[in-house]
């Protein structure tokens, strides 16, 4: 390689990164290669293939708003979602005339104007002949202490010497209502039994939320040294929850906008890739080649640039499949028609010049004339055209998803958007459904429009 | 034979070549599955027709050839006996798909109450046409009057603006800023409907009123997300014409720059326009279909989003054939335009 190509390239570079678009667009780029970083190395993935299961989504609050709209609200903040697990409790054990007490403290710092919409415990314990006795209190900031919940868990299947039971404790519960009946005295005001959240959480002079630090104690009385408790945890129930809220089906949005970056960069990358690649060497070959070939081989580009892609492609995922992959391998097909008729062009410009008949006289095959002569020449095109071909990719593979044919076992921004359209997401004004998604498609594709125009301008200076 | 009768014959051949090779596509894809849901009909039909008649039979037997013979001949008579690339069955369907006869719709009917996919897509059809070239004609206007401005003032502020507005509207999905406007304008702002579905009957006399007063939003949101764009396309060729010696001398003759711009330059700016603008028109297409979707605009696009949610074969099948042909057509006239404005292609 010879310096001039060395400083050619310098230049170059030097040149895309004083154009401001170019640089907004990597910069946008950057952001998006951290959070596909940061989806892979911190969101678990159970959480992305899990996406459409409702079943694991069913601690978290429907349609709750991001936590941090409270920062926007003046006076009184909405209570957020908290779900804590049994990483968060501080457990201590006791043991007692062949009985031991294991106690899961969960310690919560309510600061909300108005009390939870509910209560959950979930609770899972392994035992044998005699079941354990589950005792509920919580430790209320003004001093008092409320026994909520006091039962014995179901007796074991006869004749097992283990078993393991999961069960979930909620707010509605007779038993919580019941007990709670002790504590009415306690109140200057009458009290709404059946909502058990509003009564624990309220203050005793006059109706409004006692606010401070709650202390819930969940403790298990074990009758034999074999049971043991596998998991608790305590889920208050709020109308706020974590930096980008949930949907209608009770799924953390962040996970799907997060994992939905990699999963976009996967679809427009290997889309642009491969159809510019194929659109190239399609290209060349017919400009190169000429006569009957060029001619029957722009008749079947005419072909599919006249063919409407939408409906073809949602025949075909109808049809065929919808998997990612098939989805790529779908766009790929409508995705080479452009460069190739640009690069046929080009190549019929080239293959004209003096050092191509040189190589040609000299004996060159035409595939070796092809990729050592002429292919060099489009690299800065096609580089561009990689970059310019991303944002139809994604918006494409965002409409599929869009009309309900994305690839339903992961999470893409698209087919959010789909369910909150279908669940009228919009006349319901549950705008941080809808915003996050299509921001993030707009900026992936903006980001590589801006890169591509920057690499085009650079390159058409200089064809100059 | 000239060289615009040459460009014809092409063109032509080219959009039958599409839409034949479309049909292919389809059946191919869906010959198999459609004819076992037609084979699994007839059988239903017969045993059906059987429970409810009052035939008698001596014993099961004879019942069973009784229905097992129906069952052929009715096959037979429908032609499902042969597969769907046999000769017979596949001229069959063209010369059906040539009249439109696109089958019944599973779950859909039409609000005459016919559940033909023919009508139900015919009735859809207009109001998906009157939103999208209601849409395309505002926005070629705007584009035009837009693109010859800035064309005659390259690189200010304004031309920068515009261009950097063009490369955002094409990376924003159009149907996402759809559903951005229903948040805006119908949960924020009680102006329009959320939904764009008339809720008057298509019989009163005020339908029409409400049907525009409904098509107000999707019609915004389509002209906002397409004539940055258009304006774009419009001034890149512009401004190499305006640049033109002829053009200047027209200036220096004292005609206002104006008549300049919007008579002589736009004149023999167009060919290229078009061409590009078809591409555009080609994917705003696509777009449109979703936008009705977001809007529940009551057109083709919408059946669409609702088959495709219940897997109406018949009618999924329909509409790709239908907007095919649109398509098809819609580019088949800009090629024609092209050839009447640009002199090169009629000089034989």
């Amino acid at each position: 390689m010879t310096k001039e190509i060395l400083s050619a390239r310098r230049t170059a570079l030097w040149d895309f990164f004083h154009s401001k678009t170019g640089v907004i667009g990597v910069v946008i780029l950057l952001i998006l290669i951290c959070m596909t970083l940061y989806a892979v190395t911190s969101v678990p993935l159970q959480s992305f293939q899990q996406w459409n299961n409702p079943a694991y989504w069913i601690d978290y609050p429907k349609n709750a708003a991001p936590a941090w709209t409270n920062f926007l609200k003046f006076g009184q903040k909405m209570p957020e979602h908290i779900i804590l697990t049994q990483k968060q409790a501080s457990t201590t054990t006791s043991f007692d005339h062949g009985i031991s007490t294991v106690t899961h403290t969960y310690t919560v710092n309510y600061n909300y104007g108005s009390p939870p919409t509910d209560f959950m415990i979930p609770y899972s314990a392994k035992y044998g002949q005699t079941p354990p006795v589950l005792r509920i209190d919580v430790m209320r900031p003004d001093g008092k202490d409320f026994l909520i919940y006091d039962s014995a868990l179901p007796p074991s299947l006869i004749g097992a010497t283990q078993n393991e039971y999961n069960n979930r404790i909620f707010s509605t519960d007779s038993l919580i209502t019941q007990n709670l009946g002790v504590y009415e005295r306690l109140f200057n005001y009458l009290q709404d039994k059946t909502m058990p959240q509003v009564m624990i959480f309220s203050k005793t002079t006059y109706p409004a939320v006692l606010n401070g630090v709650y202390k819930w104690n969940e403790r298990f009385y074990l009758f034999s040294s074999s049971d043991t408790v596998e998991t608790t945890g305590l889920i208050l129930g709020g109308s706020v929850y974590g930096p980008m809220g949930t949907d209608e089906l009770r799924r953390d949005l962040a996970v799907g906008i997060f994992w939905g970056a990699p999963v976009a960069l996967f679809i427009g990358l290997t889309v642009s890739l491969a159809s510019v690649l194929i659109g190239l060497i399609y290209g060349i070959a017919a400009g190169y080649k000429g006569n009957r070939t060029d001619e029957g081989l722009m008749r079947i580009n005419d072909f599919f640039y006249s063919v409407p892609a939408l409906p073809i492609l949602v025949i075909m995922s109808v049809l065929i499949g919808r998997s990612i992959f098939l989805i790529v391998g779908f766009l790929i097909i409508f995705g080479w028609i452009g460069t190739a008729k640009i690069s046929r062009s080009l190549a019929l410009q080239i293959k004209n010049l003096n050092y191509i008949e040189a190589a040609k006289l000299m004996g060159e095959s035409d595939i070796k004339v092809i990729f050592k002569h002429i292919i060099p020449q489009l690299l800065p095109l096609t580089l561009a055209s990689i970059a310019l071909a991303v944002p139809a990719a994604i918006l494409t593979e965002a409409a599929l998803s869009f009309l309900g044919l994305g690839d339903p076992s992961i999470p893409t921004w698209g087919q959010i958007l789909h369910q909150a359209n279908s669940a009228e997401a919009a006349a319901r004004g549950l705008w941080w459904w809808i915003i996050p998604p299509g921001l993030m498609i707009a900026l992936t594709g903006l980001a590589f429009a801006l890169i591509g125009n920057a690499i085009e301008s650079i390159t058409n200076v200089r064809s100059r | 034979m000239t060289r615009i009768h040459y460009f014809l014959v092409k063109r032509t051949i080219n959009m039958l070549v599409v839409i034949f090779a479309t049909l292919v596509l389809t059946q191919a894809l869906l010959g198999s599955t459609t004819d076992k849901i037609l084979t699994e009909a007839v059988k239903n039909d017969q045993i059906n027709a059987l429970n409810q008649g009052n035939l008698k039979f001596r014993s099961l037997d004879e019942r069973q050839h009784y229905v097992d013979t129906q069952i052929q001949l009715n096959i037979k008579a429908l032609g499902l006996n042969e597969p769907w690339y046999s000769p017979t069955r596949f001229v069959n369907t063209i010369l059906k798909l040539a009249v439109l006869d696109l089958g019944q719709s599973h779950f859909f009917t039409s609000d005459s109450g016919s559940s033909n996919v023919r009508d139900i897509i015919l009735e859809k059809l207009p109001r998906t046409i009157l939103l999208f070239t209601s849409s395309t004609v505002i926005i070629t206007v705007i584009g035009l009057f837009i693109g010859g401005r800035l064309a005659d003032k390259p690189s200010s502020a304004w031309d920068k603006m515009n261009a950097f507005l063009a490369v955002s509207s094409s990376s924003f999905p159009s149907w996402w800023v759809g559903m951005l406007m229903i948040f805006a304008f119908a949960f924020v702002y009680h102006i329009f409907p959320a939904r764009s579905t008339p809720l008057l009957p298509p019989s009163d006399p005020y339908y029409i009123f409400n049907l525009l007063y409904c098509m107000i939003l999707p019609l915004v949101t389509i002209v906002i997300m397409g004539f940055s764009s258009w304006a774009y396309i419009v001034r890149y060729f512009m401004a190499g014409i305006l640049r033109e010696d002829f053009i200047l001398a027209k200036s220096a003759m004292g005609i206002p720059k104006k008549k300049v711009v919007y008579s002589h330059g736009l004149k023999n700016a167009a060919p290229p326009i078009i061409t590009s603008i078809a591409l555009a028109l080609a994917s705003s297409f696509a777009g449109s279909i979703i936008i009705e979707a977001v809007f529940d605009w009551p057109g083709m696009g919408k059946l669409y989003y609702d088959a495709i949610g219940v897997m109406d074969i018949p009618i999924i099948i329909g509409i790709t054939y239908v907007s095919t042909l649109i398509f098809v057509v819609t580019i088949f006239i800009t090629d024609l335009i092209y050839a009447y404005l640009d002199p090169r292609v009629k000089v034989g």
